[in-house]
């Protein structure tokens, strides 16, 4: 562990920071939805992480995993539909992870990412390639464990980078799952919706641990 | 598109709290998208349906007696949370396990999975089957693949039947895994409904174009043709179920339901089912008893589907069993 490890309340207000930029994305996570589903993703995340702030804001963290598997469930309840259970999966299995760590570091990290991974996997059946938000969550995960021996804001860092470059490749794959399926090759040229949640989740925790 | 609204956003809410206001203290809100029956008895076997608003009357509709004792309901077009399928788990559970009978859609089967954990983690026995009768959605040999569409409709009713005379969970699932691997369906689209929050249809369709075997949000089926009088759609329609792995033939007995995807007329059902049992007598085939109505629906969708449901000895005794619900109800045999 190095010193730029986060605390549970650093984890907290991380994750608070994503609930608003997520809630501010609404329009921009709709709009990538308009062409590959009904349009109504970014209401669902809106929602979603309206709900997870609120809880955030009234929790206490022991431990890293408080902090997530609070998201989680609070994604979970309140969101419905396949993306709440993948976006609640996520941080859920993912933080049950970290259940008793007290911090959060490159290595911590990738353990979230593999468990987060491993856990919306087994859920939903998706691999990479089949253009879903399991693509920008395998580039993270990856990411995550070539960085796991580098500082707490490089490894943040190298996730997003993973994260949105598996999302980019999103746009040449053809749907394969979920609604989305239904436009075949039409669907080639557009990043998943889901895909694009994960890179700003990600982008936006690097950002907060690279500025404090 | 003209709705009957108030907050667009709210719609799933609303309707589920007018749904119990119809049912006039049968059916109980056990928790937000939550409903079961007031009365259920000890020791019963339950059985809990659920699935997206906007399509109804299912599966919330099917809630009543001889059908399903409760219902999760999600948002529009939305699966239902774990919490929510949870807290409809506790309200029907009678010690004797919950079959949860649900469409095949990955939203549903993520959700449904995750509150099957949480409820086995309290003891409570879950055991699941999973409705896939539309033969256009996936070859036979990848039924895992397959939608679920109108035949959920017999299948809940066999369903609510077997319910209420079987033994233990293991034989219910027996049961409606039975009538669900009897059930074919194929559907035809022929315009879109519109998703109430932002007003947008569901899909995009031509004028004169219909979609042989899309499903019920617009997802792809056969192909799209062009538009075809009643009865060569009906021969279209019944050839492809007829098609499938199923074997229906002469000497064999089918229900048939015709359904309504939202806008279709009941003029517009009663041509097509003229045609439907005209090719099955002339096949030998025959008609154990008729569905007909709007019951799987996309909101203002227009098109049909059509269903059949093969009989052997143990689902003529289910079926003969009355059962009322908003959406179905039979009187007697």
């Amino acid at each position: 562990m190095d010193n730029q490890a986060l605390s549970p309340v650093e984890i907290r207000d991380m994750l608070i920071a994503v609930s608003d930029k997520i809630i501010e994305s609404e329009a921009l996570l709709s709009e990538a939805d308009r062409k590959l589903g009904d349009g109504d993703h970014g209401l669902g995340m809106q929602r979603g992480f309206t709900a997870a702030k609120s809880q955030l804001e009234a929790l206490e963290p022991k431990t890293a995993g408080d902090v997530l598997t609070t998201i989680g469930m609070a994604l979970m309840a309140s969101m419905g539909g396949a993306s709440g259970a993948v976006m609640g999966m996520l941080f859920q299995s993912g933080g049950m992870a970290l259940a008793n760590a007290a911090s959060l570091d490159a290595s911590g990290l990738s353990q979230f990412l593999d468990a987060a991974r491993e856990g919306v996997c087994n859920l939903g059946g998706a691999k990479p390639g089949d253009k879903t938000m399991v693509d920008a969550l395998a580039g993270a995960q990856e990411s995550g464990q070539a960085a796991i021996d580098g500082s707490t804001s490089e490894a943040f860092a190298a996730v997003a980078a993973g994260a949105t470059d598996g999302m980019e490749k999103t746009k040449a794959m053809i749907a394969t799952m979920g609604r989305a399926k239904t436009l075949g090759e039409k669907s080639i040229g557009h990043p998943d919706p889901g895909a694009v949640s994960v890179s700003i989740i990600f982008q936006t925790m690097s950002d907060y641990v690279n500025q404090r | 598109m003209k709705k009957i609204l108030n907050d667009p956003n709210q719609a799933a809410p609303e309707l589920v709290d007018g749904l119990v206001d119809y049912y006039n203290g049968a059916v109980d809100k056990v928790g937000p998208g939550a409903i079961a029956l007031a009365d259920i008895a000890d020791d019963k076997v339950a059985l809990l349906v659920g699935g997206g608003t906007g399509h109804e009357p299912i599966y919330h509709g099917l809630i009543g007696p001889g059908m399903a004792d409760g219902a999760a309901c999600g948002d529009i077009f939305a699966a239902p949370p774990p919490n929510v399928i949870l807290d409809a788990t506790r309200a029907v559970n009678k010690g004797n396990g919950v079959l949860y009978l649900y469409g095949n859609y990955a939203g549903d089967v993520m959700n449904f999975k995750i509150a099957a954990q949480l409820a086995a983690a309290e003891g409570i026995k879950v055991e699941t089957v999973l409705i896939w009768d539309d033969v256009a959605s996936a070859p036979p040999s990848e039924k895992e693949n397959r939608r679920g569409i109108a035949g959920l409709i017999p299948i809940v009713k066999l369903a609510g039947a077997a319910a209420d005379s079987a033994k233990d969970l293991d034989e219910l699932v027996s049961l409606v895994t039975n009538a669900r691997d009897n059930t074919r369906s194929v559907g035809v689209a022929l315009a879109p409904g519109s998703i109430p929050a932002t007003g947008k249809p569901t899909f995009e369709l031509d004028d004169d174009s219909i979609g042989v075997g899309m499903g019920i949000h617009g997802e792809q089926g056969v192909g799209i043709e062009k538009m075809m009088t009643a009865d060569a759609l009906a021969e279209k329609l019944v050839d492809l179920i007829l098609a499938d792995d199923l074997p229906i033939g002469s000497g064999d007995e089918v229900l048939v339901l015709i359904n309504s995807l939202g806008s279709t007329t009941m003029m517009e059902c009663l041509i097509v089912l003229k045609k439907v049992k005209a090719i099955l007598v002339d096949k030998g085939i025959g008609i154990y008893d008729i569905m007909l109505g709007p019951l799987v629906t996309c909101q203002e969708m227009a098109g049909l589907s059509i269903s059949f449901t093969k009989l052997d000895d143990t689902l003529k005794t289910l079926w003969d069993k009355p059962c009322s619900s908003l959406g179905y109800t039979k009187l007697g045999k």
